[in-house]
């Protein structure tokens, strides 16, 4: 379970979000949205403690992420798979090598064992055959797919996505999520889902937050934000159903 | 108050690199790469730089030595000496900062941008012992086999350039930079070298690992990284010589 409570964060003098609190329940698919610039990627990097905040705490299963040693930190990292919004795969190796790179380093397994692991990783994300090819050859929902292969190589207990479907077409998004939706469902994962996308909101989550005007508006399940009368959030809603009737 | 923000932060990254040096199996892998990138493809460089330093060093050696006052085996003397205690570490040096200096800052730089750095932190690991110690020990362990590439191909270059010209023959050439050769001058370069290493590697890899921005970002960690580079290895250089010589 993740617990956050009271984040503040700023920049400088460029205040992001103050007082943040909300829970994650183990096994819930939460989707964080608002608008671009609200600090929700902000958010995302401090549940990986990749960003610390002005004040306030994240508990991961009872214990401080901020107070911990580096070197706790490292091992509480390896319990959560990072979908990086640009997939953020390692460019001078192959997509084999990309998958299996968090397996080299953190496991003893033999060749053959780390083969078949990524094996079973790229065919879940449905791309089987596809290790050979460089990052670079691929097309940005292949790079997603192999972020999500490398994020769940060491089979850890989060998996947290920036933007997954953002910069994609449309069928390739409804592709993404509904691996999120496998993922969760397969690998039994508490997903935290960062995106300004409502259709992907009301396909993968069970449970929203809302990010605007520098604090967290509106926190519940996705049932009940569909009757919400909090302006920012009826506001954003409206303007998504807008776009994706134009779309 | 921005240059002392940024020494502090260099110097973190410094700890944090000499902390978790021992972490071997973390960076082998990298660190032969390193050797490669850093020592073997820099090769081709320095003996075109050394080899034409220690030619034109000769050349105007000799046009302004060009009296009986001296015999001619002077020029060896003098060319074979300004190589090994000066030039071939600082011009090699100053060669480097812009090939193997630009590189590392691009490369760390642009990991930083796509959020490389922030997937190796997530997935547990150090990201500065993976990426800063193999960069800064290829440049410490790689840059005397330089400075001795570029100083051997210096005192080539100032053999071949005066016997083409007809200043002096080769074996005349070799007598006077025998009769001034000491070893320790050689011991100067290689120190000299090792410090140039670490300043080039660590400054570059500082601005590429703390660089943000986007492209323009990376641009400008590259340049800073070049400038201050080559700031840095004249400084030394200085510093160095007051101190050692």
């Amino acid at each position: 379970m993740i617990e956050i409570k009271n984040l503040t964060k700023s920049f400088g003098s460029n205040l992001i979000w103050k007082d943040v609190s909300f829970r994650i329940e183990d096994g819930e698919t939460l989707a964080v949205i608002g608008k671009s610039g609200c600090g929700k990627s902000v958010l995302l990097k401090h549940l990986n403690a990749l960003l610390y905040p002005d004040s306030g705490k994240i508990i991961i299963d009872g214990q401080d992420l901020f107070c911990l040693s580096y070197s706790e930190l490292r091992i509480m990292r390896k319990r959560f798979g990072i979908l990086f919004q640009g997939s953020a795969l390692f460019d001078s190796i192959s997509t084999f090598e990309n998958v299996a790179f968090p397996l080299r380093y953190f496991t003893d397994q033999s060749e053959e064992e780390i083969r078949d692991n990524v094996e079973q990783a790229l065919e879940m994300v449905n791309l089987e055959g596809a290790g050979d090819k460089a990052t670079s050859s691929l097309s940005g929902g292949m790079r997603k797919r192999v972020g999500v292969a490398r994020a769940i190589i060491l089979k850890p207990q989060y998996l947290l996505y920036d933007e997954p479907t953002s910069g994609l077409d449309p069928q390739t998004s409804e592709e993404i999520n509904e691996l999120i939706v496998h993922m969760a469902d397969s690998l039994d994962i508490t997903s935290i889902v960062i995106t300004h996308d409502m259709h992907s909101v009301l396909s993968i989550a069970e449970k929203v937050a809302f990010l605007s005007e520098q604090q967290l508006c509106w926190f519940g399940s996705v049932e009940d934000m569909k009757d919400s009368d909090q302006p920012d959030l009826i506001d954003f809603i409206t303007a998504s159903e807008y776009q994706i009737k134009n779309d | 108050m921005e240059s002392i923000k940024q020494f502090g932060q260099y110097s973190l990254l410094l700890y944090q690199a000499l902390r978790s040096v021992t972490e071997f199996s973390t960076y082998r892998k990298n660190l032969f790469s390193e050797f490669v990138k850093v020592g073997y493809e820099s090769i081709p460089i320095i003996i075109l730089t050394g080899f034409f330093t220690g030619a034109v060093l000769t050349l105007q050696t000799a046009y302004q030595l060009d009296t009986d006052l001296y015999p001619s085996s002077i020029v060896g003397s003098i060319v074979g000496q300004s190589i090994l205690i000066e030039l071939a570490a600082v011009i090699g040096g100053l060669v480097l900062a812009g090939k193997v200096g630009a590189r590392i800052s691009t490369e760390l730089g642009t990991m930083r941008v796509s959020e490389q750095i922030d997937a190796l932190e997530s997935m547990g690991f150090n990201s500065v012992t993976f990426l800063v110690i193999p960069r800064v020990l290829a440049g410490i362990c790689m840059f005397p086999i330089l400075y001795v590439t570029a100083a051997s191909m210096g005192i080539i270059g100032g053999i071949i350039a005066g016997a083409v010209d007809g200043i002096l023959p080769a074996a005349e050439f070799m007598v006077g930079a025998r009769e001034f050769f000491y070893p320790e001058d050689v011991v100067f370069g290689i120190i000299k070298s090792i410090v140039f290493g670490f300043v080039i590697t660590s400054i570059s890899c500082y601005k590429g690992y703390y660089a943000f921005g986007g492209a323009e970002g990376v641009g400008n960690a590259t340049t800073q990284a070049t400038v201050l580079g080559c700031i840095f290895v004249i400084l030394t250089d200085f510093i160095l010589a007051a101190v050692l010589l």
